[in-house]
């Protein structure tokens, strides 16, 4: 048995599949692209199901009819359309997510610039300080916000008293209420247009603003000419961002106003809010709630599609 | 070498088991199976010791596995528990329904008119509000419980009601069965007038005209007390008649005297008002007064409970009740009723609502004679006439009523009724408030 033949026949099987074409199976097994997906897979499962599958559930309820015995079709959006407190936070809505996101984008812009112009190691520690807003949980300091606005025990009230100013009424009245809502928004999204500006502004290469100088340009037009052009893909980035979400803004309304008053400061998701959960009408709420969803996806369609051209014409 | 003392496995277990904190699991025999059930939060921890001990007896005693979660009502997180678990369709067998999630679930609640029947029959009827909530054609939908369930008529400060305004509460609502000439008097004109007179000496009357509950509860009284509805029992809208015009007339002189921030207030801000000495009343249970015990003992033993005014159409007392209701994907459902009906047991029931120092009323006629609500103090006697009683000659009313339910529940969530006070407060006339509740209505009657 243990002849010479027995041997070379058991050493030759293996040599011959390793030399023989491989199957398809395992071809497509050994394609990078192929053990990417099954690596990504878990993610992949997690965004279908935690993502994916609400959204399209989320879409299925809003066409149901109140009791979800009947399909309506659009019906629900159409109805909401003609309601006047709809229009009203369609309107606060865009008022809010506009404003804010203008704001933040300025201030962002700013106080980037400030800290770029900060020296080494004191730049840590400013840039560390102003992310605080950033970092601490969105419901907890707005709670805090609240306690400033209080109507009983409002400290900016207790100022202006020892001041010798009148109260004011900041959450009371309609527009105070709206400008209270904005401020908190603008406070705590204003460290992440900083930081992501920071990090644009650090990545202008120093030479475009010699080459700028030697050929005359002012403060002024280094930035509009140099520092802008250069950073127009992360601040269309970071705008998209931020609008979707002060769009969907909850915690800050929700804590400060409740929508109140009289409705001045109701947001889709408040508004989702009270309509479904509260007054028990899910499928109304969840139209509420998507509503903005074609009009983001168009604008997030067009700045990507800007954004992904001028990286290819840098490219290239 | 060295060797740890906790290894992986007993550092999970414990992770496992602080994360079940907030979950009481008592674990019997179990030979009736299992069963888990939401109760509300209670705002006084004791309240939910009692409950878990009650629930421990009737574990023990039915050898029934019982896992009891309490959630909070912070934040509506037990509102969004009974929508994710009737849109799931699983969850708890049984749980705690605040007053208007029973016809929110219509469709998914296990009938209770047996429990019901036994219940009436041993002690009493339950008043108009309850059997709106929870009778659904014929047929109750949940139990009614005392966990939670409160009036919110006005807590006022005696000496200052007395200096001011010339009321004395404790003479019109004594803390004894008698009625009083002063209790006749005790009109919306009156509360006009005191209102008047505390707003003078900047006491002025902490009511809100926010859009959460407490607001919503105490105008929706002064509307029915003058017989305003905005929508009828038929679902027809009429808030153009000559009843809503005389209240929102009442509101125009009302609304003056309120705070000028009183549109902004939330559920808590009256109590503050009250605690903080800066009001001389508010519509609320006994619940800034329990605080105040703790925290500012001088304006809690000045503090008196009494019923609201009355109006053209009678008085009507704010009442929210709370109700026990079973999903239909129950698992145990007659363990489930079993329970209910345990823990609605008289004896049961007075022990929360005594740990509670009264808050929690009881739904039946026959349990409104539990004597903590006699001594609580001080002063004493001060919740005698939270509960309502012969004497006053006084209905339970939530706001909305008779409207149908599903129309009811959005002029309730939506504050439409607040809001209209609040809308004159800012200076609208009552045909441009009367324009917007209109059209208002007519979105929540499709």
């Amino acid at each position: 048995m243990a002849d010479g033949t027995s041997i070379s026949a058991n050493l030759a099987a293996p040599a011959r599949a390793a030399m023989a074409p491989p199957s398809g199976m395992r071809k497509f097994m050994r394609r990078r692209s192929t053990i990417a997906v099954l690596m990504a897979m878990p993610l992949i499962l997690l965004i279908a199901g935690l993502v994916i599958w609400p959204a399209i559930y989320a879409i299925w309820l809003s066409m149901l009819n109140k009791r979800m015995t009947q399909f309506v079709g659009l019906g629900n959006y159409a109805f909401l359309l003609k309601r006047n407190t709809f229009q009203l936070v369609i309107f606060q809505s865009c008022l809010f997510a506009v404003t804010a996101v203008i704001l933040k984008a300025l201030l962002g812009f700013i106080v980037a610039h400030l800290m770029h112009n900060i020296p080494g190691k004191n730049q840590r520690i400013w840039r560390g300080l102003l992310l605080v807003p950033w970092v601490i949980p969105l419901a907890l300091s707005t709670l805090s916000w609240w306690w400033l606005f209080d109507p009983s025990y409002s400290a900016f009230n207790w100022i202006l008293n020892s001041l010798g100013f009148q109260s004011v009424p900041w959450l009371g009245v309609g527009w105070n209420a709206r400008f209270a809502v904005i401020a908190v928004n603008v406070w705590f999204g204003t460290p992440f247009f900083m930081i992501m500006y920071l990090a644009a502004l650090k990545s202008v290469p120093e030479q475009l603003y010699e080459a700028a100088a030697i050929d005359g340009a002012g403060p002024v037009q280094k930035l509009l000419h140099v520092t802008l052009p250069m950073m127009r893909n992360i601040i269309a980035i970071t705008v998209l961002f931020s609008l979707i979400v002060t769009f969907a803004d909850f915690d800050i309304v929700r804590i400060l106003t409740a929508g109140g008053p009289q409705d001045m400061t109701h947001l889709f998701a408040t508004y989702a809010f009270s309509v479904g959960i509260q007054s028990g009408d899910i499928p109304l709420g969840a139209s509420v709630s998507l509503f903005m969803l074609p009009i983001l996806a168009v604008a997030a369609f067009f700045v990507l599609r800007g954004v992904t051209r001028r990286t290819q014409e840098i490219a290239a | 070498m060295l060797k740890t003392r906790v290894s992986r496995r007993k550092a999970l277990k414990l992770g496992v088991a602080a994360a079940a904190l907030p979950l009481v699991h008592i674990r019997t025999a179990g030979a009736a199976g299992k069963l888990s059930i939401g109760f509300w939060d209670h705002w006084v921890p004791a309240g939910n010791d009692v409950m878990r001990k009650q629930v421990a007896a009737f574990a023990e005693k039915n050898k029934v596995e019982v896992q009891a979660d309490f959630i909070t009502s912070v934040g509506n997180k037990n509102l969004l528990t009974l929508a994710a678990e009737a849109q799931a369709k699983t969850g708890h067998d049984v749980q705690a329904f605040p007053s208007w999630e029973v016809l929110n679930h219509v469709n998914d609640l296990e009938p209770m008119d047996d429990v019901m029947g036994r219940l009436g029959e041993k002690y009493g009827a339950v008043n108009r509000v309850v059997e709106y909530l929870a009778k659904i054609k014929g047929h109750w939908l949940a139990v009614p419980s005392s966990s939670g369930t409160q009036n919110k008529g006005p807590c006022g400060r005696i000496s200052i009601l007395k200096d001011a305004a010339g009321l004395d509460v404790q003479a019109m609502y004594p803390a004894r069965p008698e009625h009083t000439a002063l209790a006749d008097a005790w009109t919306y004109d009156a509360m006009l007038k005191a209102a008047e007179a505390c707003a003078k000496i900047g006491k002025q009357f902490g009511m809100g005209l926010g859009q959460t509950s407490d607001s919503v509860d105490a105008i929706g009284s002064i509307f029915a007390a003058f017989g305003a509805e905005l929508v009828n029992a038929k679902g027809e809208i009429t808030v153009k008649s000559d009843a809503v015009r005389q209240v929102l007339e009442y509101g125009q002189r009302l609304v003056k005297f309120l705070p000028a921030d009183a549109v902004s207030y939330d559920d808590a801000s009256n109590n503050r008002a009250l605690i903080s000495g800066q009001s001389a009343l508010i519509w609320n249970p006994p619940s800034a007064w329990a605080v105040a015990k703790r925290d500012a003992l001088q304006v809690a033993s000045d503090c008196w409970t009494f019923p609201p005014p009355t109006g053209p159409k009678g008085r009507f007392v704010p009442y929210l009740p709370y109700f026990w209701g079973m999903w239909k994907f129950s698992q145990n459902k007659t363990a489930g009723k079993e329970l209910i009906e345990f823990l609605m047991q008289r004896d049961n029931v007075e022990a929360r609502c005594t740990v509670v120092e009264g808050y929690d009323l009881p739904p039946f006629d026959g349990m409104l004679d539990f004597k903590v609500w006699e001594e609580v103090q001080p002063p004493k006697g001060t919740v005698y006439n939270y509960p309502l009683r012969k004497h006053h000659n006084s209905m339970a009313h939530i706001a909305a009523l008779p409207a149908p339910p599903d129309v009811a529940v959005q002029i309730y969530n939506r504050g439409t009724m607040p809001t209209m006070f609040a809308k004159l407060q800012s200076g609208q006339s009552i045909p441009q408030v009367v324009a917007w509740a209109a059209d208002e209505l007519e979105g929540f009657t499709r």
